[in-house]
């Protein structure tokens, strides 16, 4: 059976590009049509009734008008525009580090219900949450498990064998945490103290409020960002964009705490 | 793209090539505009040509605010007239001319030439933010009006401007949001009718 000329879904918006006088293409991420880019006719007029429901980082129902190239919007409605996460330049940048990470991780039209529960939930997350670094990590570590890239952290992925309670480290290019005995012939890998393989355990396998409820602080929430953020960037085999510009909100926050 | 084939001569081809780079030019409009370049009389194609040739050669950035011109500093900085102690900050240089006809404003400008786009990989580093920055260390300016797009990447770039300008003192506005002129309000979203409500105005008598 061919598909509706027109049909409705719930989207959040991950990004958008200009296209011709006053039309964006928005990539959209959907429950059931997962990653898609569809066109917004006159969306860039001051004018435009959908404008303000089709910003990145909001949750809305679309009813779209299948198109030769791409679909195209011909209604929106905004579910949940997560408001924090635009007043705040800390919340926006780490939603917009979650979304870039969707969009690179996200294969195009394939459904994709649980991923976008956990975009969406951690989207409301990062609204609320104190520790915004904690709530990205959780996400990380689940979107990997989700995409099929699960970092091994029970064994060691070089040789197997059960891990000692011992600084091991960590390998990205072994899919894992490694022992010692195998580390010196992996390039790339990074030493991981006990503490830190903890951490990314409990993120591995507790669920949200479990994982919140340790506070990872200082040297260990670096050690644990690093080793994450060299996984995803060896999975995706490029840099994360967002990564950099909420690294420069971090350098500048502590110089201003210092001039202070 | 377009190889020289006996259809198409080497030289229409190569045009076809450097207008399917234009922004927004598909490989289709790429030719239409080759063939009807073709067909145009001499004269008007060479006008063409040299326009582009002189807009590349004549005209550069002010030094200032950094807008588009071709006497630098331009217009609006060397005229003595205009109130120094405002700038207004704005995204592109098409900004500048929506805002000056308005006829209302007589401040300064500030181009930044892009808004912050982390996703995209647009950081500030990639704007003219620190010109501003040289900008008001003369101590001359006391309100900087932050007159970034109403959208996500201009209130991206807005949030972090105003983090970065406000230990240094100065009065720091934006631009008024709420439901446009001609729009409707059952068809505004939550976001600009909050910010409608937020900046509603006593009505004079």
């Amino acid at each position: 059976m061919s598909a509706p000329r027109m049909y409705k879904t719930e989207a959040v918006i991950l990004r958008q590009r200009r296209l011709g006088e006053a039309d964006r293409i928005l990539c959209i991420y959907t429950p059931a049509y997962g990653k898609m880019d569809v066109k917004a006719r006159g969306v860039r007029k001051t004018t435009s009734r959908m404008s303000g429901h089709l910003q990145p980082l909001t949750c809305c129902m679309l009813q779209l008008a299948q198109g030769h190239v791409n679909d195209v919007v011909a209604g929106c409605e905004t579910l949940e525009s997560f408001q924090p996460l635009r007043e705040n330049l800390d919340r926006l940048s780490r939603g917009l580090y979650a979304a870039e990470l969707i969009d690179r991780f996200a294969p195009e039209r394939m459904h994709s219900f649980p991923t976008y529960r956990l975009f969406v939930e951690t989207l409301r997350r990062l609204a609320e949450a104190e520790d915004l670094d904690q709530t990205l990590r959780f996400f990380e570590m689940r979107l990997l498990d989700q995409c099929g890239f699960r970092p091994e952290l029970e064994a060691c992925s070089g040789c197997g064998s059960r891990l000692e309670a011992v600084d091991n480290s960590f390998a990205p290019i072994s899919g894992g945490v490694v022992c010692h005995v195998c580390a010196g012939g992996i390039a790339g890998a990074g030493v991981l103290s006990l503490n830190g393989l903890k951490v990314l355990r409990l993120l591995q396998h507790g669920s949200y409020n479990d994982a919140m409820r340790v506070r990872i602080e200082g040297p260990l929430a670096r050690e644990v960002e690093t080793h994450l953020r060299s996984f995803i960037v060896s999975v995706l085999e490029r840099d994360v964009n967002a990564a950099a510009f909420i690294e420069r909100l971090r350098r500048e926050g502590a110089r201003h705490a210092v001039e202070a | 793209m377009n190889e020289s084939t006996p259809a198409t001569a080497a030289p229409l081809a190569r045009l076809i090539d450097e207008l399917y780079k234009l922004p927004g030019i598909g490989p289709k409009s790429a030719q239409r505009l080759a063939y009807y370049l073709l067909r145009m009389p001499a004269e008007e194609a060479r006008a063409l040509a040299s326009a582009i040739v002189e807009v590349k050669e004549r005209v550069t950035f002010c030094s200032i605010c950094q807008n588009v011109t071709e006497v630098d500093p331009c217009r609006i900085c060397m005229d003595g007239e205009r109130d120094r102690s405002i700038i207004c900050v704005v995204e592109e240089p098409l900004d500048i001319l929506a805002i000056e006809r308005t006829q209302s404003y007589r401040g300064m400008h500030h181009v930044l030439h892009g808004a912050i786009s982390p996703i995209d990989g647009i950081g500030p580093e990639d704007l003219k933010v620190s010109e501003l920055l040289q900008r008001l260390r003369s101590g001359e300016v006391r309100e900087i009006i932050l007159a970034t797009n109403p959208n996500l990447e201009g209130e991206a770039t807005a949030m972090y401007l105003t983090r970065l300008l406000r230990p240094l003192g100065v009065l720091i506005t934006r631009l008024a949001r709420g439901l446009p002129v001609g729009g409707d309000l059952e068809y505004a979203d939550d976001v600009t009718l909050k910010r409608a409500l937020e900046g509603r105005q006593e009505i004079e008598s």
